[in-house]
């Protein structure tokens, strides 16, 4: 957690004043200790206030702090808990140069972190203890001064041995500190020379350098993780220096059979890799990694190259082939259609790949990650060109901005049709392997899943027609096969939408080209049997791909007489009614699409207005909150959108509908409620036709429209105050917050027009005013009737809309969070300070 | 131990098995595919099937025309249906001393077994096997007995004369042993040779073995069965499921360290996924009555049905089909239902606890109390009153060549809108459908196979490790329709041993112990002697007595006093000799040390030769061999006894006697 930034966070004198009793309580070991989460939050708060004011002059004038940590120094009996937020809050303090100085005059800091402190203590053998103290130091080695001191009380080695810590957040804390120490020591070292830092420097390289040519794997994966960092964090010249002095023992790791700790070595690769300590030399070092490293674990490597900024083609290409073997062997272990181009020429795979794709379970994870790399690597539409193999095209991708990536679109469409092939079983092998490929892959979900992500990626790059026919084949039979689980159908429906709109291109009236023409029709009595299916995820992905079709294909002259021959509108409607509430709300988004595009009037029955009667029926009565939440959407883009039927009478729409949602229980409906009366708002407010209420968000952006006398009634007949002003002081703050925004737009736009008298017939200002105060007080209150525009005005007025805006802004625990709240809490919990307890 | 097997139909097996001196018959399954040879049994007159022309040969002789009617361009035998029978030549079966069924489906042949084969043992089943197989065969006697043919033609099976015929009746196989469907008096005789066993209990066999059915998970009290004597243990594994359906689970840990496991009833769809195809039934069977069409359900009267009704209980409120009628139409209709929920004790645990609720255990009973499902044991009778489209009709039989099944297909089969969705994989949908074709009905093929698939087969055999696999061949090699999935296939180590029909195997393990009792008196008598540490030898003198296969070793009777009366002489004639004993030799030669011990008595020119079993020593010079092998040793010389005994002598210092 951090206070940053945030006003009411600095040492004021409440805080002064809660402080010694605070400290005299934690350094009294009789009381109980207040929790580790209260000794963070305190800890992150004083730390906001050393970064923002000086922290000598906290210390000095908190002198409770200093006692503290004396005491804390002086009792051998402090609790480990206590023990460890002092060291830390010493580190803290200390990491100023200059009240280093002051706690050292003391020799404080030594007491605290030299061998006469805690080290030798029992205390040690708890792991928060020596964590705190691992921790204590990082903070303090921020300056020179530091790193004589962690010589001088002989850190150094206590750190190297905590590194293999059995507690992980003391090995991770000591490995941090290590960083820090090499940071600091070599920081002023240039690229140039040897590297020649202070001695715990040196001692620290050469442990290092000790580790890294270690037997033992675990002291290689420390060493390793150490490095990661270092080279991840640290920029300066001397990560060179460093650099040219580690990688031999790096290199001699990836000459090990097998190479130890491979995923760490993978990842101080790619940060060396990342950094300014890479030469160009080190490719080779890359290239020996990638051709040395199992499959498993040679893929990320390769995918980090290939995400590089600068590198050679030469190391790019093999990193490729790296990252494309897998599916390569996929696509060589079966029978391949005639005239489908290869993905990667080599004569021979690799023994080590045959052997992983031979295991089930590292089969299935190789292929899981490949497909989940190359799909990271995907081009964006247009970046790719047919290959028909590696080398050759030169094709661009954001991944390799210096130099352009080939990227083998045809070959990897048939891979990965292939590996969905062999997951229905209907691959035929080529090959020893293809025949266990076809045991392991057979109906298994993860690779099916994955590889049908990457074939909705691959749409964006097309390819050549005859493979798109068999993508468009596959795609059906998944979608048709029983055997499909309802994820995997899932993938599938959003694999086929991903296609045919990339088919087809940006919209355009013109028809659809006689492929997807054909594969609409055998498209759409598959999906008329998944909307019957009775497993409730089949239904709801379906009517999902439903309404993203209709949103985009809704005015294709093709797309819509297909869809009305079939009977899938009228078993998107009867799901209105399904028992599952998700069934019921994609339901709803279906119809309302479907209904835009006129897709679901039969001209004999004025369906639109039946349809809208039926959701507002769902709206009102579902006991679920999805379908209504999705009623409210479907509302606002029909209002939006100007849905035929709606445009008839948007003022009577609007009224019905913001009746409902103001009564609905769930508050997203109510805030969907005030994004509609927004849409309203603006349509009345704006030029006709302009429909973007977040054109006029702000109060000083509102454009010039009609004038109030023109606007208001208007309004006021589609009941949009009294539904606004009752969300004005709604229970939950984002309804609030959204409706008093609406007001203030609405306030602006009224002003100048000044009209105020009052008019008989609705309620008086005065009563609407009594209306609010009740709202306010949480009541219920009266119905406010008929609002007349006068009225509405002076309430307005009235209002102080701005300072609500500021209340409102708040978040509903800004007074829990102050770090007085804080201190409070902690003395409650020890009996100091029974009464002044927040309570949350 | 020997395997007959009498069908090599994998999932209708018949196989009997010799172990020890018992013969065990494995399942009586009956193969009813022979049927779709034959034109259909229609329950109402139908001008369509009466008026088939016959069948004549190219040559235009028509001798054949009555037997055989051409009917949608296939030639189909217009007589009673026949079924194919279990081999009755290769045992004699009136040697079977048991039968053992392991579910209601494998019990279809057995009148055909106990009524004419001479068959005078007994049969051993669970009780909901007896009563729903018991109801299977009533309902098939009740199919066929309803429509009487008048004719049953054989000229057509004359050797000559088939191989003349178009296919496929002229590939049928073992033609001549086709039957005609059993009467209703042959089944209940049948069934009063049955005798109800519970899962895990332990059946005697004439002392020789034990038979234990176990859960198998498959069909309400269908079992897999254990045959074990005191050293071997024999398992055999038929339709078994691992699926959470209505039967109890499947034991498997009662199957592990089985000499042998023979393995059937496997799925015979492995490649559906059985909840796949549940979706898919009820998705095209949801359009259709949507549509105004009617759905046809050819089933059996029992076993799928109930998770089908149970699926569609769920199901229907959410499609909105509540107001569309379910008929389930069978002679045994309403005592399937009724069954069903009286056999709490053999089904899952869910449905178990719902009986003390108390609720019925499957929801049928709800369906039927609110009318959304009646029932009728045909046709005639109330249903023509109830009878409203669009509606859903269970009924039989899944052949489609008799049964009210048979009248349905004519009525809807014109209409398009109509649908008939095949679940049971017992037959090719497409042969089924033949004499009814062109049809204009829409056919939907998803077969519901419960039982184990070749992934579950895999990890049960991993599970429970039997040294050897029996199985069918079909499963031996990849469906021929897909050669490329290996998968498709059992892959055990080491590989398992085929059978198929007609085939007999020598099982491959021998019988190597036999428990033997000793009475207590004798064993008193015995002296222990430790020939190593833990383990102690004593030479036992007994009688050997063995009856009903139980074997006890007795006191010896004492030796007879030599002033004996006549009578106890002639006791004591009818005795073994009691020979004088030569002391028992144990241990090892070391030969080097035997090599010193010979040059120290004075033999020389010693050479040692290794042989495969042990050693050869070779006294060169006395022309004489001596043989050591673990459990033997031999002197070879000639003629010269004095040098064998005495090199005997040498041999028997290293040995210890007692």
């Amino acid at each position: 957690m951090s206070f940053a930034g945030t006003p009411g966070l600095a040492m004021d004198p409440e805080c002064s004043r809660l402080l010694p009793a605070l400290c005299a309580l934690l350094a009294d070991p009789r009381q109980p200790v207040a929790d580790d989460t209260c000794l963070e939050k305190l800890l992150d708060w004083l730390k906001t206030v050393t970064e923002a004011e000086s922290s000598l002059l906290v210390l000095q004038e908190n002198p409770c702090l200093m006692e503290l940590l004396l005491h804390t120094l002086k009792l051998q009996d402090t609790s480990p808990r206590v023990l460890s937020f002092s060291l830390r809050l010493a580190g803290i303090f200390a990491a100023q140069e200059d009240c280093f100085q002051y706690l050292q005059q003391g020799q404080l800091l030594l007491g605290l972190f030299g061998e006469a402190g805690p080290l030798g203590r029992a205390a040690w053998g708890v792991p928060g203890v020596r964590s705190g103290w691992a921790q204590g130091l990082c903070s303090l080695a921020q300056h020179p001064s530091a790193l004589q001191f962690l010589t001088d009380c002989g850190a150094v080695d206590t750190v190297l041995s905590l590194q293999g810590d059995p507690s992980l957040f003391v090995a991770s804390a000591a490995s941090q500190l290590l960083v820090r120490v090499l940071a600091l020591a070599l920081h002023g070292g240039t690229g140039e020379q040897p590297l020649d830092g202070p001695p715990c420097a040196q001692r620290v390289v050469g442990h290092l350098e000790e580790c890294l040519r270690s037997p033992a794997t675990p002291q290689v994966t420390r060493a390793l993780d150490v490095l990661s960092s270092v080279f991840g964090c640290c920029q300066g010249p001397w990560t060179q220096v460093l650099w040219a002095r580690l990688s031999p023992a790096v290199a001699h790791l990836l000459e090990e059979d097998p190479v130890p700790a491979a995923p760490v070595l993978v990842g101080l690769l790619l940060s060396v890799a990342r950094s300014p300590a890479f030469r160009s030399s080190d490719c080779d070092l890359l290239a020996q990694a990638l051709n040395r490293l199992g499959p498993i674990h040679a893929g990320p490597l390769a995918l980090g190259v290939l995400k590089l900024h600068c590198c050679p083609q030469a190391l790019r290409t093999q990193a490729l082939r790296v990252l494309l073997q897998p599916l390569a062997c996929v696509q060589k272990a079966a029978v391949q259609p005639p005239g489908a181009p290869g993905l990667l020429d080599t004569a021979g795979d690799s023994s080590a790949m045959v052997a992983t794709l031979l295991s089930k379970s590292s089969c299935v994870g190789l292929l899981c990650q490949t497909l989940a790399q190359l799909e990271e690597l995907q081009p964006p539409v247009g970046g790719a060109r047919m290959g028909t193999g590696l080398p050759g095209a030169e094709t661009t991708s954001p991944a390799a901005p210096a130099e352009p990536l080939p990227w083998p679109q045809a070959p990897l469409l048939g891979a990965v049709t292939m590996t969905l092939r062999f997951c229905n079983g209907s691959a035929a092998p080529a090959s020893s392997v293809g025949g266990r490929l076809c045991g392991t892959l057979a109906g298994c979900v993860r690779v099916q899943r994955a590889a049908l992500d990457f074939l909705g990626a691959l749409s964006r790059g097309m390819g050549p027609q005859e493979l798109v026919t068999r993508v468009f084949a596959l795609l059906l039979e998944y979608l048709e096969s029983p055997d499909s689980s309802p994820t995997v159908l899932k993938k599938a429906f959003q694999a086929s939408l991903q296609w045919l709109l990339h088919s087809l291109g940006p919209p355009s009236p013109c028809d659809l080209g006689p492929q997807i023409q054909l594969f609409l029709t055998e498209l759409l009595p598959v999906l008329q049997k998944r909307l019957c299916s009775p497993c409730w995820e089949v239904r709801d992905s379906a009517l999902e791909f439903l309404a993203q079709l209709t949103r985009h294909w809704g005015g294709q002259a093709g797309f819509r007489q297909a869809l009305l021959a079939s009977e899938v509108p009228e078993l998107a409607e009867q799901l209105l009614h399904d028992p599952e509430s998700y069934v019921r709300a994609s339901a709803v988004a279906a119809m309302g699409q479907l209904s835009m595009r006129g897709l679901h009037a039969i001209p004999e029955v004025p369906e639109a207005q039946r349809l809208f009667l039926e959701l507002l029926h769902i709206l009102s009565t579902d006991s679920e909150g999805f379908p209504r939440r999705a009623v409210m959407h479907v509302f606002t883009e029909w209002l939006r959108d100007g849905h035929a039927d709606v445009a008839k009478d948007r003022e009577q729409f609007v009224a019905s509908v913001l009746r409902a949602a103001g009564r609905d229980l769930d508050w997203e409906v109510r805030v969907q409620g005030v994004e509609l009366a927004l849409v309203f708002l603006a349509q009345t407010l704006g030029p006709p036709g302009a429909s973007c209420p977040y054109a006029v968000a702000l109060p000083g952006a509102a454009p010039p429209g009609p004038p109030a006398p023109v606007v208001l009634p208007t309004l006021c007949r589609a009941q949009l105050f009294e539904f606004a002003f009752r969300a004005l002081f709604d229970c939950d703050r984002a309804v609030a917050r959204k409706s008093c925004n609406l007001l203030l737009l609405l306030g602006a736009a009224v002003d100048p027009c000044g009209a105020s008298t009052e008019v008989g017939g609705g309620p008086s200002s005065a009563s609407v005013e009594a209306a609010l105060r009740s709202w306010q007080a949480g009541g219920q209150g009266q119905p406010l009737g008929q609002l007349e525009p006068e009225a509405v005005v002076a309430v307005l007025r009235a209002l102080d809309l701005e300072g609500l805006r500021a209340t409102l802004a708040e978040s509903s625990d800004h007074v829990e969070r102050r770090p007085q709240s804080l201190l409070q809490d902690m003395l409650a919990t020890g009996g100091v300070l029974e009464d002044q307890a927040d309570c949350y | 131990m020997k395997l007959y097997c009498l069908t090599g139909h994998p999932t209708l097996p018949c196989n009997v098995l010799k172990f020890k001196s018992t013969t065990i018959m494995l399942d009586c399954g009956l193969d009813m595919t022979s049927t779709l040879n034959f034109l259909p049994l229609p329950l109402v007159q139908s001008p369509r099937l009466s008026n088939l022309p016959g069948w004549s040969l190219k040559d235009g002789n028509a001798f054949l025309d009555k037997e055989l009617k051409e009917c949608s361009g296939h030639v189909f035998v217009d007589s009673v249906p026949e079924f194919c029978l279990p081999e009755t030549e290769l045992i004699d079966l009136s040697t079977v001393d048991v039968i053992l069924i392991s579910n209601y489906h494998c019990m279809m042949a057995l009148p055909y077994i106990t009524e004419h084969t001479g068959f005078t043992g007994t049969v051993y089943a669970t009780e909901p096997t007896v009563q729903i197989g018991r109801l299977l065969m009533e309902e098939l006697v009740n199919f066929i007995e309803r429509v009487p043919k008048a004719q049953s033609a054989s000229l057509w099976k004359n050797k000559d004369v088939q191989r003349l015929l178009p296919s496929p009746l002229k590939d049928a196989v073992e033609v001549s042993t086709w039957r005609r469907c059993y009467s209703m008096q042959e089944v209940n005789s049948a069934l009063s040779k049955i005798q109800l066993v519970g899962y895990s209990q332990k059946i005697e066999l004439f002392g020789a073995v034990q038979v234990t059915p176990l859960s198998s998970g498959y069909a309400l009290g269908s079992s897999n069965w254990i045959i074990q004597s005191h050293y071997e243990k024999v398992s055999y594994v038929s339709g078994s499921s691992l699926l959470t359906t209505h039967p109890q689970p499947m034991d498997q840990a009662s199957l592990k360290n089985s000499d042998v496991l023979i393995l059937t009833g496997l799925t015979q769809i492995p490649t559906a996924n059985p909840d796949g195809m549940v979706g898919e039934f009820c998705s095209n069977l949801a359009l259709t009555v949507r549509n105004g069409g009617n759905v046809l359900v050819p089933c059996y009267p029992s076993g799928v049905i109930y998770d089908l009704l149970e699926c569609l209980y769920q199901y229907i409120d959410s499609a909105g089909l509540s107001s569309v009628p379910f008929y389930f139409i069978s002679p045994v209709a309403n005592s399937s239902l009724e069954f069903s929920q009286i056999f709490a004790e053999w089904l899952c645990h869910n449905k178990q606890s719902k009986v003390y609720l108390p609720e019925p255990p499957f929801p049928h009973a709800e369906l039927i109390q609110t009318n959304k499902l009646k029932h009728y044991p045909s046709i005639h009778g109330d249903f023509s009153n109830d009878f409203r489209q669009p509606c859903v009709v269970f009924t039989g039989h899944p052949s489609l060549r008799f049964g009210d099944v048979v009248h349905f297909m004519e009525l809807w089969g014109k209409s398009s809108l109509n649908t008939v969705i095949f679940t049971e994989p017992d037959f090719s949908y497409l042969e089924a459908l033949a004499p009814y074709q062109p049809l204009a009905m829409k056919c939907i093929y998803c077969p519901i196979d419960t039982r184990l698939n070749f992934i579950q087969v895999s990890k049960l055999l991993k599970e429970v490790q039997p040294l050897h696999v029996v199985c069918p061949e079909q499963y031996t090699q990849p469906p021929p329709a897909q050669s490329h999935r290996m998968d498709l296939m059992i892959d055990c180590q080491p590989p398992a041993m085929s059978y198929r029909r007609a085939e007999v195997l020598a099982l491959p393990f021998k019988r190597r112990y036999e428990k033997i009792e000793i009475m207590p008196e004798l064993a008193d008598s015995l002296v222990p002697m430790e020939i190593k540490p833990g383990i102690s030898l004593a030479t036992v003198s007994a009688v050997l007595h063995t009856k009903d296969n139980k074997h006890v070793l007795q006191l010896p009777p004492r030796p007879t006093q030599p002033t004996s009366s006549k009578k106890r002489k002639r006791v004591s004639d009818d005795m073994p000799d009691c020979k004088v004993l030569k002391p028992l030799l144990s241990g090892s030669i070391p030969v080097e040390q035997f090599v010193q011990t010979l040059e120290k008595h004075g033999f020389s020119d010693i050479k040692v030769e290794d042989t495969a079993k042990g050693h050869i020593v070779l006294l060169q010079e006395a022309e004489t061999l001596i043989q050591i092998e673990d459990d033997s040793t031999h002197i070879i010389c000639d003629n010269d006894e004095m040098l064998r005994v005495r090199l005997r002598d040498l041999v028997l210092k290293f040995l210890q006697k007692f």
